[in-house]
């Protein structure tokens, strides 16, 4: 809406000359469980002009978790998806207030490039939105605008990035066709490739599964479940039952508030609010 | 406007107090020929027993096509799910009461030997257990649920309390063996009777508040 598709591939790509070096710092444990921290947020509100559209958002995003954010449409869930590698500071008149730590990084006070952080936090999107490029370049572009110029390496990144998008068997022989030759499917596993060639932390994604049909949204579920063992994931989705399906935690959004957030077999069975329930059961209004 | 998946579950409803009903229905015949020492119902029981097995398999049925189709999710999903397991233990209760009756020949054959326990209090017991299990599933009652959980123990009591008995008397007095013996089943039948009621609350229990509150007592 607010980007056009080929903005939000150059912005998640993270357009920098260095690939930024992941430090290994400690992760923050959460008091509960143990399991470690990705993502803290604390107390977020969120602007559009004078329009709340997050208001105190608490919510610690679990490392190698998947995690859904669910609601109904304009409850800020992709408002909040955005906000967790800054990607609303493109929208004028918007205005952020909270913390938002990756790690122990907070991400809105301790980086003036934000590239930093889309470099270490990726993005997919609603709809696949490949470079006008062909399928090699397309997952090498992220790399080499990161300054990597060995064209063995890129060429081995860009088979292993690919093999991990569960991509490279149907598209090995076909590497220097366009992207737009491919189907959605394949093609949101390419942008999906894309996002991981250049070798983020966290994977976002808005709706990446929406506009598939049944097979394509099983193999991207399937990507997720694999991919959780190396990355933290965020995805916000319509569909109850992908949300039930390939999340371990689930938060649900409502009017820019976070009314509820656990476990996801939890929500799915027993949530606590009625709310939630009313939600989840099509209940609503 | 209703929704087609309220239509649906508001049908689920309707079939399994139907198939409750069928059951309670069939347990009172028995417990009243226990009762009377007399076998009339007895052929009605088993009739009634095919009826439940043909209504349990619809209710089945029912569940898993609105598992299917709907896929429910929180307090829907955990009310299919619950029926589900409550229309197994509702079969299970008439086939238990075919078992009472089937025992009741012999029972019923000796009119004025003395039963060594109080079935009376059983049949009572149990019976009351399977109608509030059904009151609590209609009423979706926790608190009615929870006091049949507790009347189990009492039934069990009652249950060790014949077997004990009966073994006295079947050492005294060897020409009522066969009596005694069906007493001993129409005990166990009621006893199973009693935890199949039990198994009704716990899932009413799980469908209103989601708690799993079986195997809690150790």
């Amino acid at each position: 809406m607010l980007h056009n598709d080929v903005n939000d591939a150059k912005q998640e790509t993270g357009l920098k000359k260095d690939i930024v070096v992941n430090v290994n710092k400690q992760p923050v444990q959460s008091k509960d469980k143990e399991r470690p921290i990705k993502l803290t947020v604390t107390n977020l509100d969120f602007w559009y002009g004078q329009l709340q559209a997050l208001k105190d958002i608490n919510l610690r995003i679990e490392k190698n978790r998947v995690t859904a954010l669910i609601g109904p449409s304009g409850c800020g869930k992709s408002t909040f998806l955005r906000t967790l590698n800054r990607m609303n500071d493109t929208i004028p008149g918007t205005r952020v207030d909270g913390t938002i730590l990756l790690d122990d990084m907070n991400i809105y006070k301790d980086v003036s490039d934000v590239s930093v952080i889309r470099t270490r936090i990726g993005m997919v999107f609603q709809k696949s939105n490949p470079f006008p490029k062909s399928i090699f370049e397309n997952v090498a572009y992220g790399l080499k605008v990161n300054g990597i110029r060995d064209k063995r390496l890129i060429s081995d990144a860009v088979e292993d990035t690919l093999k991990k998008a569960y991509l490279w068997e149907e598209v090995k022989d076909k590497l220097d066709r366009s992207a737009f030759a491919l189907s959605g499917g394949q093609q949101q596993r390419l942008c999906i490739a894309r996002a991981l060639a250049v070798r983020p932390e966290v994977l976002l994604m808005d709706e990446p599964a929406s506009a598939l049909d049944p097979i394509s949204t099983a193999k991207i579920e399937d990507l997720v479940a694999e991919l959780k063992e190396n990355y933290t994931i965020v995805i916000v989705t319509h569909n109850m039952q992908q949300a039930a399906r390939v999340s371990d935690h689930t938060a649900f959004f409502y009017e820019g508030i976070l009314v509820e957030s656990g476990v996801t077999k939890e929500i799915f069975t027993k949530p606590t609010k009625k709310r939630t329930e009313d939600y989840i059961t099509g209940r609503f209004g | 406007m209703t929704r087609p998946f309220e239509n649906e579950i508001d049908r689920l409803r309707k079939k399994i107090l139907h198939l409750t009903a069928m059951v309670e229905e069939s347990l009172q015949s028995a417990v009243q020929s226990v009762i009377d020492r007399d076998n009339t119902f007895a052929d009605d029981v088993i009739v009634n027993d095919q009826k439940i097995d043909q209504y349990e398999v619809e209710v089945e049925e029912e569940c898993l096509k609105i598992l299917t189709l709907h896929q429910p999710v929180a307090a829907d999903l955990r009310y299919v799910v619950g029926v589900l397991k409550i229309n197994n233990d509702l079969e299970r209760i008439g086939d238990l009461a075919v078992n009472i009756v089937k025992r009741n020949q012999q029972v019923s054959k000796q009119s004025v030997a003395n039963v060594p326990f109080d079935l009376p209090e059983m049949l009572k017991k149990t019976l009351r257990m399977v109608g509030d299990a059904a009151d609590a599933l209609v009423d979706r009652d926790v608190a009615k649920a929870i006091e049949v959980c507790k009347t189990d123990n009492e039934v069990d009591e009652l249950h060790k309390s014949a077997y004990t008995e009966i073994q006295k008397c079947l050492a005294d007095d060897k020409g009522l063996i066969d009596f005694y013996l069906s007493l001993l089943s129409v005990s166990r039948n009621l006893e199973r009777i009693a935890d199949h009621a039990t198994n009704i609350a716990e899932d009413v229990i799980y469908m209103v508040d989601g708690e799993i509150v079986r195997h809690q007592g150790g």
